[in-house]
């Protein structure tokens, strides 16, 4: 046990020395290694995207699959979804506004008011969002519409809930983003978080693009 | 410094663009399903292309992926090959289920 602990440290203590290699040439320099970072964190948003896309095939498949309880069209209120696509567009909009005041900061040690400002206003938006769908399950839920009714409600919560569940993942990390911003400034690693949160939050956005088009519009249009 | 407020600038026109137009899409997204204008498949079709629009709008405006650097060809690539699973997963998915259910009930 002892044994295995020690070897993995050794190789733990290898990594770290070859990366102190690598950083030091200049071939690596001190943009290249954020820049590798905010790919590795891309790479998962893809993966993340392969898990949306099965989700969305589950629901393709089963849709119609109502089991005699009501379809979309009955059950998806569309003002709601339009005032959730509201909330999520404009977050995302104020996430960028929020990412533009940082790289300010960065640049030239500027106070971090503004950017402070507008997570908060992303933080509340997504929240309204959160809050939105939340009262639309709940509703679902309360009329007897709820996941175990029917095919169709299963893979319609699935889906929606996924996102959803993502986009309060988000908002617990802005919270932390909002400390960290506040505890640190926008240095170096605090502006490459912020952007990795960035480009999490707009793929969200870019998620649920799909999810009112493919879900909400085509079940209230049938 | 004229030049870093000339890149801020940059920054926040490249979000509103992208809010205005994604706003506009979004607007005649639902316009198209509730509205009652369309009917039969042309709905589902001009719903299915408003989206994919927005969604190139998005990625450009918002997440800004483009092909000038290394990087940005790299998330391209990446993002071309997810795009080619997403679409096999759903579309054969899709095809498979509806196919089976034509021979089933006819």
């Amino acid at each position: 046990m002892s044994q295995t602990n020690s070897s993995a440290s050794s190789d733990f203590d290898k990594d770290m020395s070859e990366e102190k290699v690598f950083g030091t040439e200049p071939n690596h320099g001190g943009h290249d290694h954020p820049q590798s970072i905010e790919f590795g964190f891309w790479l998962y948003l893809m993966t993340d995207c392969l898990l949306f896309a099965s989700f969305f095939a589950t629901y393709a498949v089963l849709f119609m699959n109502t089991a005699g309880a009501p379809g979309g069209a009955e059950l998806f209120d569309p003002k709601l979804v339009m005032a959730e696509t509201g909330l999520l567009l404009t977050s995302t909009m104020t996430f960028g506004f929020a990412m533009v005041e940082a790289r300010r900061c960065a640049r030239t040690q500027a106070g971090t008011g503004k950017v402070l400002l507008w997570l908060g206003v992303t933080f509340l938006l997504g929240a309204g969002f959160v809050a939105l769908e939340v009262h639309e399950f709940s509703g679902l839920i309360a009329d007897g519409y709820g996941p175990d009714r029917s095919a169709f409600l299963s893979s319609f919560f699935a889906l929606v809930g996924l996102h959803g569940l993502h986009v309060t993942a988000g908002l617990i990390w802005i919270l932390f983003m909002i400390l960290e911003v506040k505890i640190k400034g926008t240095g170096g690693r605090t502006l490459t978080r912020l952007g990795r949160l960035g480009l999490f939050w707009h793929f969200l956005d870019l998620v649920w693009v799909s999810v009112f088009t493919f879900v909400y519009l085509f079940g209230v249009a049938q | 410094m004229s030049q870093d407020t000339g890149r801020e600038m940059g920054g926040y026109r490249s979000y509103i663009t992208g809010y205005v137009i994604a706003l506009v899409l979004s607007a005649a997204s639902f316009w198209v399903a509730m509205g009652g204008a369309l009917s039969g498949w042309s709905v589902f079709a001009v719903l299915a292309v408003l989206a994919l629009v927005q969604i190139l709008v998005h990625l450009k405006f918002f997440l800004h992926l483009g092909l000038k650097t290394e990087k940005g060809r790299f998330d391209m690539l990446t993002l071309a090959f997810t795009t080619l699973v997403l679409v096999m997963v759903v579309g054969l998915s899709v095809w498979i289920i509806y196919a089976s259910n034509a021979v089933m009930m006819g």
